[in-house]
């Protein structure tokens, strides 16, 4: 079971170094192995790093590059676009105060500074997102019209990234009509429904393809699992329409239910998808960590972060096969870009994710608990909460709350 | 008298789906809560039928059998779980009301055999029914009863019509939804295969003439109920062909209605302004798996998936039911299961064949004991038995 598991993950970092060009097998084996120590799968790449790849080369257990340099990190950061700058600056403000070992490596990605063309994130940029194993992005402008290929999808694939995990904890004094939520929607990332294969058949008919293979399943089903066995949540919930999709996502189901019996500590039900929607909103405590395919995800979790308040408070980080990257979801409001008004909160609380991979709890506690008392106080809030704060009065207002912060 | 004008237009494209629709309208807002009741709907349907009795004829998609006065059947399947007791507390009230109705009942549940010859040659003759939930099993390789009778009969339009019940306890007010969902495609071809070991394809399918078939339906929903909004939900932005050209064809219907506002919102986007800002919806068109996820939120957020009616409407026949599926199967056979949902589904069936004033009695003696809090169910707050909250609806009707 593992070992299939293993052999998946394995197949699919070959692809994610095939795709580099021009990189040297020692590179690749840098950053995967240093992504291996933070990522909560790593016991399960352990096998992984034995076994041969398709070049002959294997992936040796190299030293990694952020435990032997004493715990401190190095994080590729893309500011983006309208408010990402100043959302983006509040966050290295916080952990600078905080005194997060973790230093930046920017990367100015925008719509603005590439050619129609060309490709909106540089191999620089994702090299660096690769070798340092971590990366926070801010908002970044829809290019409109043709020629560039998707930022979201580019980075998910260049960078193989799985798994997207939001959790939505509801924030004390930020006023919903749900209180006390506390849902981790785990989404795969790379298959499904958005894969991007449709044709017209005749005229007038248009098929899409939806795929779902046990590979994928298998890995963003793991990833889901020890999620809840190392964040102490009781229960996974596999989200499926196998009643109506009985191959597609009776395979997920399956493989869902085959790693559940992995992880006997933690309890796992199936529920179809508009069950599940009711639920949520009927009584949000009745879910917790819930598992389930690309399309599925995208509607769950935005419908979770509509429980407590959008996509202006809520964190998303996503997991690849040699890194993590964090990352707002909401827009570059351009309305308000540059005149210290945008709330900080969504891409702050995406980084503390960040920080718990990387096993600095303790540091994302702090940060995450003075957020909270600010909130809660109700004296600094930015505009969109219906306060008058500016992003620095916001921001110092945190680091006023942080015990390192004083 | 202009928006007797476009009633009438519209009427003329959609044939006599108006009436259907119309009354389904009155439906949703002749309660207390809706407050859409349309006393103009019956003089532009008599306009319409003296103007336009013609272009009926001919593009009659939606044949009413009988007429009025004139003592029928229609065609009632329990189903399962709660099935059962929600359909008794249907059939006491239609009795007690005295609605000029016979049902003819017929319980199966063998997925293997798919729907009986009985139940179809019934249907057929009826073209009316009534329908509880039907289950199917996720390990189950044969096709839902559910999804066999929409795509046999070709019952296009899925209505569901949320809206907040005084007296109903709910997180979000002031919501009035009517979600139209296309039935027969999309994602429910069946259409599956497993490429090799390991890797299942699933085939959704948008066509152009089903799409605007919906779209159609939607807007002259609309406009026959004098709605004043369209959303068109979407994830065109993925799927670029197959959602872009469902999007599309609401587009090409949209511009004959330039009296009605429309929208086009993304599907994730949609589900999280659903359970912040409802109020913004009014009428929504939606392919077939979003509007199941999307019917289901909206009827959480108004209090619950038993309270709200459905209808599954097609050129052959009208199917109605509880809106948001559910079976219940946990309290199947406790006396708990709420049948409101069904019993409105059974008032909309009653103004679908022109028994407006039992449709009226019922729904708001339904509306009365909620609001009233006479009697109420667990799912809504209360103790009441199906039973108990059967009587009290029995009680007030007038």
């Amino acid at each position: 079971m593992l070992r299939a598991a293993a052999a998946g993950a394995s197949r699919h970092w070959r692809l994610a170094a095939g795709a580099t060009p021009g990189r040297s097998s020692a590179g690749v084996t840098r950053s995967l192995s240093a992504a291996a120590t933070a990522d909560p799968t790593a016991s399960l790449r352990k096998e992984v790093q034995t076994a041969p790849t398709a070049g002959g080369t294997g992936i040796g257990d190299g030293s990694s590059a952020a435990l032997a340099d004493g715990k401190h990190f190095t994080v590729t950061l893309f500011p983006g676009d309208g408010i990402g700058p100043e959302i983006s600056a509040a966050v290295q403000t916080i952990f600078a105060a905080a005194n997060v070992p973790v230093s930046w490596e920017t990367h100015e990605i925008s719509v603005a500074n590439v050619k129609p063309g060309d490709p909106l994130v540089s191999r620089e940029a994702l090299d660096s997102v690769l070798r340092n194993g971590f990366g926070l992005k801010g908002p970044m402008a829809t290019p409109v019209g043709k020629g560039h290929k998707s930022l979201n999808l580019t980075l998910r694939k260049e960078l193989a990234l799985y798994a997207n995990v939001r959790p939505c904890v509801s924030f004390p004094g930020v006023k919903t009509p749900y209180d006390n939520v506390d849902l981790v929607t785990v989404r795969e990332n790379t298959e499904g429904e958005y894969s991007g294969l449709e044709h017209v058949v005749v005229p007038g008919v248009v098929e899409s393809l939806k795929v779902i293979t046990r590979t994928a399943s298998q890995r963003v089903a793991e990833y889901a699992f020890k999620y809840a066995a190392d964040n102490n949540r009781s229960r996974v919930t596999a989200v499926h329409k196998a009643s109506v999709m009985k191959q597609s996502d009776g395979l997920f189901i399956e493989v869902c239910r085959e790693v559940s019996e992995l992880f006997p500590n933690v309890e796992y039900e199936e529920m179809l998808i508009d069950t599940c929607a009711s639920a949520l909103v009927m009584d949000p405590s009745r879910l917790d960590v819930m598992v389930m395919p690309n399309l599925y995800g995208d509607i769950i979790s935005d419908l979770c972060a509509g429980l407590i308040g959008g996509l202006g408070l809520t964190p998303s980080g996503n997991m690849g096969a040699a890194c993590m990257l964090a990352e707002a979801v909401h827009g570059t409001a351009p309305d308000i870009a540059g005149m210290n008004k945008a709330n900080p909160t969504a891409l702050l609380m995406s980084s503390l994710m960040m920080l718990r991979h990387m096993k600095l709890a303790a540091k994302a506690d702090d940060i995450e608990r003075a957020v909270h008392a600010v909130l809660k106080e109700g004296k600094y809030r930015t505009g969109d909460l219906g306060g008058s704060a500016s992003t620095t009065e916001y921001t110092e207002a945190i680091i006023d709350k942080m015990s390192t912060g004083k | 008298m202009q928006s007797s004008r476009l009633l009438q237009a519209a009427a003329r494209r959609a044939g006599a789906a108006i009436r259907g629709l119309g009354h389904d309208v009155a439906a949703a807002g002749g309660g207390p809560s809706g407050g859409r009741a349309l006393n103009s709907l019956a003089a532009s349907s008599a306009n319409w039928s003296s103007n336009a009795a013609a272009a009926a004829v001919q593009l009659n998609p939606f044949p009413l059998g009988g007429t009025l006065n004139q003592m029928r059947t229609a065609t009632l399947l329990p189903g399962e779980g709660i099935g059962e007791e929600v359909n008794g507390a249907l059939v006491e009230v239609f009795e007690a009301a005295d609605v000029p109705l016979e049902f003819e009942t017929f319980r199966f549940s063998n997925y293997e055999e798919g729907l009986p010859q009985e139940v179809i040659n019934s249907f057929k003759k009826n073209l009316v029914a009534m329908k509880g939930p039907f289950t199917t099993p996720v390990k189950s390789k044969y096709t839902s009863i559910n999804i066999l009778l929409r795509r046999d009969f070709d019952l296009f339009a899925n209505i569901v019509h949320a809206y907040s019940i005084p007296g109903v306890q709910s997180r979000l007010g002031g919501v009035d939804v009517v979600m139209i969902r296309e039935n027969t495609e999309g994602e429910y071809s069946g259409m599956e295969h497993e490429a090799v070991p390991g890797v299942v394809e699933s085939l959704k399918i948008i066509t152009e003439a089903r799409s605007m078939r919906i779209a159609q339906y939607a807007f002259a929903y609309a406009a026959a109920n004098n709605r004043k909004k369209v959303t068109a939900v979407h994830k065109a932005n993925i799927m670029k062909s197959g959602d872009g050209l469902f999007l599309d064809c609401c587009k090409r219907v949209a511009a004959e209605y330039p009296y009605i506002e429309f929208e086009g919102m993304i599907v994730d986007n949609t589900c999280m302004q659903m359970v912040s800002r409802p109020q913004q919806f009014d009428v929504m068109i939606l392919p077939n798996l979003y509007g199941n996820i999307v019917t289901n939120i909206a009827a959480g957020i108004c209090g619950g998936p038993g309270l709200f009616p459905g209808a599954n409407i097609g050129e052959n026949g009208a199917v109605f039911e509880q809106g948001a599926r559910h079976s219940g199967l946990d309290i199947a056979g406790k006396n708990k299961a709420n049948p409101t949902g069904q019993i409105l589904g059974g008032v909309m069936m009653l103004r679908y064949l022109q028994l407006t004033k039992h449709a009226d009695a019922i729904e708001n003696a339904v509306m009365r004991v909620l609001e009233g809090n006479k009697a109420r169910t667990p799912d809504v707050g209360g103790s009441a038995t199906t039973t108990d909250y059967t009587k009290a609806i029995i009680s007030h009707l007038e």
